[in-house]
């Protein structure tokens, strides 16, 4: 007995030594950054460890240590909720542009005065080799509030050993045809891959039917919707991260996603192609300060310093999105790196990218317009999805249940006469 | 019955590690691919061992389930002891209804609605800072629950007259306590602390409502490359964190089967002692008739 | 006297415990779920639950979650019974065994059944190696009574288990004695006494099952919407915390009443059972 007793004593002290020591930390600066999920090169296979990078440069720069706490987030939605909350003070965010516009509306976001900083620390800005096309952009006019971290544009993927070429060149050529129509291809039912967010889901079909993705209109959502309805017998399955596992391994013909992803789908199955319908969503991820940030400088200089040639060469490699830089898209090493392909598609000629941007990126929702959007999205999701048989075995043990319960009531009535 | 239960046996625990396996086949992978087997490599090992958030995450995630699981075990059983002495019914009843509302409800409103409060404490305090504390009474929090059923069983089926015969026998509470009641319960207060941890161990949507800017769990980590492809080194890692379990597992057993050894020995030692007392007697007998 | 009163006062970090992060807590979502964006009162976001569209989800959310914890039961309750029956040893190695893969992170578990149960998986490529045609089990009401039975097992396991280990052997004998066979011992004195058992089970699988999102995203292909689901995507994607919060508190209502009558059901067979014993020993 004294054995347990005195485990469960030191078992006790050893939580609250733990409790104790998990509030300090031991460096003149800290850094709270928050980002998606592998966003970053982050020194796998010989890559460039950019978090540690930075903490060593930040030393060498002003002869204080620096701790970065690196977190990171699966959504704009999931970032959005923490930093509206309050809960804790980040000092970097990576929020795509329509996150950007709610929040700088809602007044989450401090201006970044990016040049000032670098001055002060004597070192050299690199925010003017961020090409002027992707400046002042839609979401933050005066270039205030974000800085561009990548772009990319959502793009189809299909299984050339799955798909008729010829299916594709059809769509590719027709003048009428947008490319989204390859996802309602009957031909392919069963093996058909559609995003599972309501945003994105409908985009596809209100792309393809020339509606505005932005629209306030109920009756241009019900629209999409039933084109989604119309959908949702071919498709095999409502897909986000899976799509990578689907595609891979072939269980999937058609898929749609960011164009960046297809390169790593690539990587495991060289039997993938890739297209752009038009239009198409465009996104710009950027990197902002949130306001309530305990250290701007330091998150300023981090920006600028994400920047710089080798760190955001060593970013876009690590994560195939395209990059704004012109530090990146220029460099000789990169090209060679991404291969003439990737550069092709992630990099379009002749592609005015404010302009689509402009006409077909998302906005942020007015709260009633997202109402209408989550209940049509649950319409969809409702239709057909549970077969019969499934009611008939909920049927039948939804009566056993019924007929033990009456069974218990019967002999406990029984047995209380008895007594 | 015999082999048939060995073969329902069989049948359960392929069922429960057929997962596992195609984990730890999936973390040996060559290419980064989590569905096709393209050849045998160590390269994700290499990998985990260089991936320092995830290795941070991982050591947070360790020292968050046992706090949590060492503070709820110690509140928890205390409370379905004195749940149990409750005389009234109701009072009993209500007591373990609120206690089981985190089980019943939702993780994510058990998530949403403690940020919420600590938002308003923080707003009106100024002192709540999301982080390991938030972490800490929120898993806390959902952990009591699973304790107080493992712990209550046990003091449900305990003989309530033990307890009584101590202290007629001259135990003070306490003493009769720690002598009596708590080693009948000692199984369920483990039972309880283990599933604590595992539970916490494992948890992700509480955490991520509860955690602020310098603490990450792995869960939280892992979810997070929810939109780009899930990287295989953290199946390298659970693959690590199985066998670090499987290795626990049998030195435990190996412990207690020497303490079983030792108690046997005792007790066949006390067997011989007394067989040779009575045959001491009879001989004492004997001689006297 | 004095011992029942120190008994009582262990309840008490307790009793501080929920009143401050469990009842305060819940404070704020039945706020939220009566108020509208402008923090007027309204029950708005109540009635939108009682449409066609959230009812049928709460109904298949129900369907599923019921039978896997049918399945559950069927599978635990004899495997909890053979577990009990064996030596000590045996008896803590298996239960540890099936503790194991609760520690295994369920998302990567989740991606591994996917990888079982495609039409490209494991399961499938053996069958077509055996020339027997392929099965379409992924994106299926049953692959996500598969995952979940997968994920909450073991807690269904865990409690009827430890109920049916602390049963008195010398009972057994008794029964046995007294011209009872196995099935008879079963019937006669195993089930009635596990039970409490079964009952905490029924809960553990049931309450986490019918709230699950992840799950039924991976397994189910996202064609089934369940109420987690629903509520995970209120609070997260449309930032909508008034239903959410209206959803869950439908839905904790739902599963507190479930479980009252459940318990009530329980409590009064172990309250018939006291009276008797009083009985007895009175008349003693």
């Amino acid at each position: 007995m004294k054995k347990i007793l005195t485990f469960a004593a030191v078992l006790t002290a050893l939580a609250a030594i733990m409790i104790f020591a998990s509030g300090c930390s031991g460096s003149d600066d800290e850094l709270y950054v928050y980002n998606w999920g592998e966003y970053i090169s982050d020194g796998s296979e010989g890559s460039l460890d950019v978090i540690s990078e930075f903490e060593d440069y930040y030393y060498e720069l002003t002869g204080r240590t620096i701790t970065v706490h690196y977190t990171t987030y699966p959504s704009n939605e999931d970032m959005y909720a923490k930093i509206s909350a309050g809960t804790s003070s980040y000092d970097v965010i990576f929020p795509s542009d329509y996150m950007i516009e709610r929040m700088i509306s809602e007044g989450l976001l401090q201006s970044i005065n990016i040049e000032e900083v670098c001055e002060s620390y004597g070192v050299e800005c690199n925010y003017q080799y961020i090409d002027d096309m992707y400046r002042g952009l839609f979401f933050d006019e005066d270039g205030e509030y974000s800085i561009p971290y990548t772009y990319g544009m959502v793009g189809i993927i299909y299984n050339t050993t799955m798909v008729d070429e010829a299916d594709v060149e059809e769509l590719l050529s027709d003048e009428d045809s947008t490319g989204w129509e390859l996802l309602w291809n009957e031909k392919y039912s069963g093996k058909i891959l559609q995003f599972n967010n309501s945003r994105d889901g409908f985009a596809t079909a209100q792309y393809m039917l020339g509606i505005d993705v932005n629209s306030t209109l109920e009756s241009d959502w019900r629209t999409a919707l039933d084109k989604l309805l119309e959908q949702k017998p071919l498709v095999q399955s409502y897909v986000m991260d899976e799509i990578f596992n689907k595609m891979e391994s072939g269980e999937a013909a058609i898929g749609v996603y960011y164009a960046g992803d297809y390169f790593t789908m690539l990587e495991n199955n060289e039997n993938l192609a890739f297209y752009y319908p038009s239009p198409t969503n465009v996104f710009v991820d950027c990197m902002c300060i949130p306001a309530e940030s305990e250290n701007p400088e330091i998150a300023a200089l981090f920006i600028n310093y994400m920047l710089s040639e080798e760190i955001a060469v060593a970013n876009a490699e690590a994560i195939y999105y395209a990059s704004p830089n012109s530090l990146v898209y220029t460099n000789e090493d990169y090209i060679e790196y991404m291969g003439e392909e990737a550069m092709e598609v992630l990099y379009p000629e002749g592609y005015n990218f404010s302009e689509e941007l402009n006409a077909y990126a998302y906005r942020n929702l007015d709260s009633e317009t997202l109402e209408v959007v989550s209940s049509l999205w649950e319409e969809l999701k409702i239709s057909g999805g549970m077969s019969f048989s499934v009611y008939v075995v909920f049927g039948v043990i939804a009566v056993v249940i019924i007929a033990a319960i009456a069974a218990v009531v019967v002999r406990k009535k029984k047995r209380e006469r008895n007594y | 019955m015999k082999t048939a239960s060995k073969i329902y046996l069989a049948l359960v625990f392929i069922f429960l590690y057929a997962p596992i396996a195609v984990m730890i086949l999936i973390s040996f992978n060559s290419s980064d691919s989590t569905t096709q087997f393209a050849g045998f490599s160590l390269r994700w090992y290499r990998e985990m061992l260089n991936d320092k958030n995830t290795l941070e995450a991982l050591k947070n995630t360790l020292v968050l389930s046992f706090c949590a699981a060492v503070l709820s075990t110690l509140i928890g059983t205390a409370a379905a002891i004195g749940i149990d002495g409750m005389k009234r019914r109701w009072v009993k009843g209500a007591v373990m209804s609120v206690t089981n509302i985190p089980m019943m409800n939702p993780d994510i409103v058990t998530g949403i609605s403690l940020m919420l409060l600590f938002v308003f404490a923080g707003s009106v305090t100024g002192v709540v800072s999301f982080g390991f504390a938030t972490l800490l009474i929120a898993h806390v929090t959902f952990d009591l629950p699973y304790v107080m059923l493992s712990v209550l069983p046990k003091l449900k089926q305990m003989d309530k007259n033990l307890p009584e015969a101590a202290t007629d026998l001259g135990c003070t509470p306490l003493q009769s306590f720690f002598k009596v009641e708590l080693p009948l319960i000692a199984p369920g207060i483990i039972t309880g602390f283990i599933m604590a941890f595992t539970l916490s161990f494992d948890d992700f949507v509480i955490s991520n409502f509860t955690s602020g800017s310098s603490y990450e769990t792995l869960t939280i980590h892992i979810y997070s490359m929810i939109k780009k492809s899930v990287k295989p080194d953290v199946y390298a890692l659970s693959t690590v964190i199985f066998l670090v379990i499987l290795v626990l597992l049998v030195f435990y057993n190996f412990s207690e089967s020497s303490d079983e050894r030792a108690a046997r020995k005792k007790r066949d030692a006390d067997k011989r002692r007394s067989k040779e007392l009575r045959r001491l007697r009879g001989e004492t007998k004997k001689s006297k008739s | 006297m004095k011992r029942t009163f120190l008994q009582r006062c262990a309840a008490a970090p307790h009793l501080v415990w929920c009143a401050l992060f469990i009842i305060a807590p819940l404070f704020f979502v039945a706020y939220y779920a009566f108020t509208d964006s402008s923090g007027a009162f309204s029950t708005e976001n109540i009635q939108r639950f009682f449409t066609a569209e959230y009812l049928s989800i709460l109904l298949n959310s129900v369907c599923l979650a019921l039978i896997a914890t049918v399945v559950c039961l069927i599978i635990a309750y004899p495997l909890a019974y053979i577990i009990s029956r064996m030596g000590d040893k045996g008896q803590r190695m298996m239960m540890l065994l099936i503790m194991i893969p609760l520690w295994m992170n369920f998302l990567i578990t989740t991606y591994s059944w996917m990888t079982i149960l495609q039409d490209t998986g494991i399961i499938n490529s053996i069958l077509s190696f055996f020339g027997l045609g392929t099965l379409n089990m992924i994106n299926t009401p049953g692959a996500i009574v598969v995952g979940m039975v997968f994920c909450y097992l073991p807690y269904m396991v865990l409690p009827i288990y430890s109920v049916m280990a602390g049963i008195d052997k010398s009972l057994l004998e008794a029964s046995r004695d007294l011209g009872c066979g196995t099935l008879g011992q079963l019937t006669g004195v195993i089930m009635p006494m596990s039970v409490s058992g079964v009952v905490s089970g029924i809960t553990m699988v049931f309450v986490p099952s019918i709230s699950t999102f992840y799950i039924s995203q991976k397994l189910g292909g996202g064609k089934i919407q369940l109420i987690g689901d629903s509520i995970e995507s209120q609070f997260i994607s449309y930032n909508n915390y008034h239903f959410g919060a209206a959803l869950s508190l439908v839905l904790m209502i739902l599963i507190l009443i479930s479980t009252a009558i459940m318990n009530y059901f329980t409590d009064e067979d172990e309250k018939g059972r006291e009276k008797r014993d009083t009985q007895r020993r009175a008349l003693k």
